[in-house]
C-alpha cells in the first residue's frame, strides 16, 4: 500500500535487476539456514553496553528521532540510518544486496506484505533465536501474526494499519449524505454525491493491490494460503468475488475518481473536497495533516463500512515490520535496536510523531484514547482505530512472492478500470499471472 | 551576391516543415515552461491553480531557499556529488575517448579492426542492461555504495570513443603530424602542441555527451548507491518526491519541482556556452571531403 505509483512504474525496469538479482541468489548461496546460535536476553544488553556500530536500511520518518534517543541512551552503538529508497524501490536493492552478499544491512524495514517472501527466501534471521518468543502479547494480534511466517518470527511490528474511514464531513453536509456503515450503502453515497456534484467522487481508486487485498481481507477472503512450498491461489473465493461485486458498480459507473492514491492530483482531491472518503489505514492521520492542510477540521474518522450490516469486521492495510537480514553481523546489536524502536521507549517517540503503533500497551492506554485530533474538529479518532485493531479478521496471509505478484497488478486488474475487463476477469488474470511467477519459483501452485 | 544567397534561402521555406519544426519546438518547451511556472508557486497554489501559469504568491525566492535548506541541506549535498560524479566520470571519460579516438585513428597498429568491432559492439549494448551485471562485479571488489561504484563506470564511453575517432580522423591532417616530427617534436608534444587543438570541437561534443549521461545518470546509482550522503541530484529527488508516498511522509512537491528546475540549469547553461563548439563537431564528424 505504501509502495508508490511511481515505484509500480519503474517495476518495469526493475524487473530485469530483481530477475538477475533472484536468480544468482538461487544458485549462488550456500544454504547456510541451519539454526542461529541462540542468543539470550542478557547477550544483548552487553552487547548495547559494549557498542558498535549498526546500518538501518529504513524510509519511516519517525525513525530519525528513534535513533537519536537511542544513541543517546546507548552512546557506545552507532547506528547508520540509510533511507535506501521506498518500498519496492528499497526491496531490490536488498534483493541485490543479498545476491551479491555484501553491503547487506544489519536492520531493513520490510512491509507486512513483503516479509514472507524475504524469509520464505531463507534471507531472514528467525528472531526467535533472538528471544522475540517473549514478546508474546506485547503487540497486536494482525502485525503479529503478519511477522510469523513458517513457524518464525521474522520481524518485530513497528507500526500497523486497522483500517477506518476517513471522510470530508464538509461535502457530506452539503449533500446531506449519511455516513455509511455498509459498503452497500457507500455505493448508494456514491451515487448520490456525484450525481450532485459530477466533480466529486466517493473516493478514488486506479487498482492499487494493498486496497484489494484489504478489502477481501476484511469481506473475509483467504485468497492466499502458504504450507512450506506449496501455495494455493483463489481469487475466486467467497470473499473476493463478495469484494469484487460490489466495488464493480463503483467502477462501471465511473464512480471513483481516476486518480492514483500518493499522486499530486491525490492530495489536491483530499484538500478540495472532490474525493470525499478514503478508506485506509490508521497511519493516514500524520499524512493528512502534512500533506492536506486545506482539509484541516473538515475531515472525521468512522468504522470501516461492513459488507453485512451490524457486522464489525476490520482489515490491516499496510504498515511495516524491523527485520534482521541473514548476513548481518550484529545480530544482538541489531536486536537491541529492534526492540527498543518497536517495543521500547521508541514506540512513544514515533506515536508522537504522528505513526500509529502495534503494540497493545499503547493501543489500550488512556492517553493514546483521548487524544484530540484537531484536524479531525476534536475527535478522538484512535478510539475508532483502536476498535479497527480489534475487530481485523483474523487468518489472512500473503503471498511469499507478493512483491512481484503486486508488481503485475495493475498489468492485470488494473485494466478493470480503464477498459471493458471485469473486476473478477482482471482477479483471474492476476492469479494466473501470479501463479506462473510462483510456478518459475519452485513453488507447488495450485 | 548577398542577395541570390538571401533569396535562394526564402525560395527553400517549407510551410510544412516550419510547421513540424514549430510542433517540435513547442513539444520541447511546454514541459520547461511548465517546470518555470510552476517553480514560483508554494504547494498549496501548486494544487489548485492551472498549471501553465503564475498564481498565487511568488514564491520562487523562498522556494529555492527551501530547497538549499530542506532536511539541513542535503540538496547542496547532492549538487556536489553530481558535481563530483560528473567532473571525474564525465571529464575522465572525456580525456580517455580524446587519447583512444586520436590513437585509432592516427596510428597502424595490429588488432586495429578487432578494436573497432568491439567498441561498435559497446556502442549497441545500452549502459542499462549492463548495471546489473556491474553492480555483482562491484559489490566483489566491495566497491558499492561508495562514489567509485558511480565514477568508474562511466569512464568508459564507447560511443564517445567512435566520435573521438572519427573526428580525429578528418580533423588531425596526417602531413601535420608527419611535419611536426620532422621538425623533431615528440609523439606527446605532437598531441598535445599540434593536434589537441585541431581536435577541441570534438573533445567539447564528447565532453557534453558525457557530462549530460553523467548528470541525468539514474539507474547505475540506483542500484550502486543506498546512501543518500552519496546520491546524485537525480536519486535525491526522487527520494524527496517518494516521501510523499508513504505513511507519515511530508510531500515536498514544491521542494521536487524547484530542484528539479536547479537540477536542469547547469546543463543548460553549459549547452548554450559550448554551442558553438558542439555544433562544429557534429558537422565535422558527418561530412568527408
Amino acid at each position: 500500500m505504501f509502495a508508490n505509483r511511481r515505484a509500480l512504474l519503474r517495476t518495469a525496469a526493475l524487473a530485469t535487476a530483481v530477475a538477475t538479482a533472484a536468480a544468482l541468489a538461487a544458485c549462488g548461496t550456500d544454504d547456510n539456514d541451519g539454526a542461529t546460535t541462540p542468543v539470550t536476553a542478557d547477550q544483548v544488553q552487553s552487547a548495547l553496553e559494549a557498542g558498535g556500530s549498526i546500518t538501518v536500511w529504513a524510509w519511516e520518518p519517525t525513525l530519525k528521532q528513534v535513533v537519536t534517543s537511542f544513541q543517546a541512551k546507548y552512546p557506545k552503538v552507532k547506528v547508520n540510518l540509510v533511507n535506501a529508497g521506498t518500498g519496492n524501490d528499497q526491496y531490490t536493492a536488498l534483493q541485490n544486496a543479498i545476491a551479491a552478499g555484501s553491503g547487506v544491512p544489519d536492520v531493513a524495514q520490510i512491509e507486512y506484505y513483503a516479509l514472507p517472501q524475504f524469509a520464505l527466501g531463507k534471507s531472514l534471521t528467525d528472531l526467535s533465536s533472538l528471544g522475540a518468543g517473549a514478546l508474546d502479547g506485547t503487540f497486536t494480534p494482525g502485525p503479529w501474526s503478519s511477522v510469523k511466517v513458517a513457524g518464525g518470527t521474522f520481524g518485530l511490528p513497528m507500526d500497523s494499519g486497522p483500517m477506518a474511514l476517513f471522510y470530508n464531513k464538509e461535502v457530506f453536509d452539503k449533500h446531506q449524505l449519511a455516513v455509511p456503515t455498509t459498503w452497500e450503502e457507500y455505493v448508494a453515497a456514491a451515487r448520490k454525491l456525484h450525481a450532485a456534484d459530477p466533480k466529486a467522487y466517493i473516493t478514488n481508486d486506479t487498482g492499487d493491490a494493498g486496497f484489494t487485498t484489504s478489502l477481501i481481507w476484511q469481506a473475509g477472503g483467504k485468497p492466499f494460503s502458504v504450507d512450506g512450498t506449496k501455495v494455493k491461489l483463489d481469487l475466486a473465493d467467497q470473499g473476493s468475488t463478495t469484494f469484487a461485486g460490489t466495488w464493480q458498480q463503483l467502477i462501471s459507473d465511473k464512480l471513483v475518481a481516476p486518480v492514483g492514491s500518493w499522486s499530486d492530483g491525490w492530495y489536491k482531491g483530499l484538500g478540495d473536497g472532490t474525493i470525499a472518503t478514503l478508506v485506509i489505514g490508521a497511519w493516514m492521520p500524520a499524512n493528512l495533516e502534512s500533506g492536506v492542510p486545506a482539509g484541516k477540521g473538515k475531515w472525521r474518522v468512522a468504522p470501516m463500512p461492513q459488507w453485512t450490516a451490524g457486522g464489525t469486521a476490520a482489515a490491516e492495510n499496510g504498515g511495516s515490520s524491523l527485520a534482521i537480514p541473514k548476513a548481518g553481523a550484529h545480530n544482538a546489536l541489531a536486536y537491541g535496536f529492534l526492540k527498543y524502536a518497536t517495543a521500547g521507549d521508541g514506540v512513544k517517540i514515533r506515536i508522537d510523531n504522528g505513526a500509529f503503533p502495534a503494540t497493545n500497551a499503547e493501543l489500550k492506554s488512556e492517553a493514546f484514547l483521548n487524544k484530540e485530533f484537531p484536524y479531525f474538529g476534536g475527535q478522538k479518532a484512535n478510539e475508532v482505530f483502536a476498535q479497527s485493531a480489534a475487530d481485523v479478521v483474523k487468518g489472512w496471509s500473503y503471498l511469499p512472492f507478493q512483491v512481484y505478484a503486486n508488481s503485475v497488478f495493475n498489468d492485470t486488474v488494473g485494466k478493470a478500470y480503464v477498459s471493458g475487463t471485469s473486476l473478477a476477469d482482471g482477479l483471474k488474470a492476476w492469479q494466473e499471472a501470479a501463479a506462473k511467477y510462483g510456478k518459475d519459483q519452485g513453488f507447488t501452485v495450485d | 551576391m548577398a542577395a541570390t544567397t538571401a533569396r535562394k534561402a526564402h525560395r527553400r521555406r517549407s510551410p510544412l516543415l516550419t510547421a513540424l519544426t514549430a510542433a517540435m519546438l513547442v513539444y520541447s518547451l511546454v514541459p520547461l515552461l511548465w517546470l518555470v511556472v510552476n517553480a514560483t508557486k508554494t504547494q498549496a497554489s501548486l494544487f489548485d491553480s492551472f498549471g501553465l501559469w503564475f498564481s498565487g504568491d511568488f514564491s520562487l525566492g523562498a522556494n529555492i531557499a527551501d530547497t538549499l535548506t530542506y532536511d539541513d541541506g542535503v540538496f547542496v549535498r547532492w549538487l556536489r556529488n553530481t558535481l563530483l560524479y560528473v567532473l571525474l566520470g564525465a571529464g575522465g571519460a572525456t580525456v580517455l575517448a580524446t587519447l583512444g579516438g586520436y590513437a585509432l585513428a592516427k596510428f597502424d597498429f595490429p588488432g586495429r579492426r578487432g578494436v573497432f568491432a568491439v567498441v561498435i559492439g559497446a556502442v549497441a549494448v545500452p549502459g542499462t542492461a549492463l548495471a546489473v551485471p556491474t553492480f555483482l562485479m562491484f559489490a566483489k571488489l566491495g566497491l558499492t555504495d561508495t562514489p567509485w561504484a558511480v565514477i568508474i563506470p562511466s569512464l568508459v564511453s564507447p560511443f564517445g570513443l567512435y566520435l573521438m575517432w572519427t573526428f580525429a580522423a578528418q580533423a588531425v591532417p596526417g602531413e601535420l603530424m608527419e611535419a611536426a616530427r620532422v621538425d623533431g617534436a615528440g609523439e606527446l608534444r605532437t598531441f598535445l602542441r599540434i593536434c589537441v587543438p585541431l581536435l577541441a570541437p570534438g573533445i567539447v561534443t564528447v565532453a557534453l555527451f558525457t557530462m549530460v549521461a553523467t548528470w541525468n545518470n539514474y539507474f547505475l546509482p540506483l542500484i550502486m548507491l543506498k546512501d543518500p550522503d552519496w546520491y546524485p541530484l537525480t536519486l535525491g529527488l526522487n527520494a524527496w518526491n517518494d516521501q510523499a508516498a508513504t505513511a507519515g511522509g511530508q510531500p515536498v512537491f514544491h521542494l521536487v519541482i524547484t530542484g528539479s528546475l536547479l537540477t536542469i540549469l547547469p546543463l543548460l547553461a553549459a549547452f548554450l556556452l559550448l554551442q558553438r563548439y558542439w555544433q562544429s563537431g557534429l558537422a565535422a564528424g558527418g561530412v568527408k571531403d
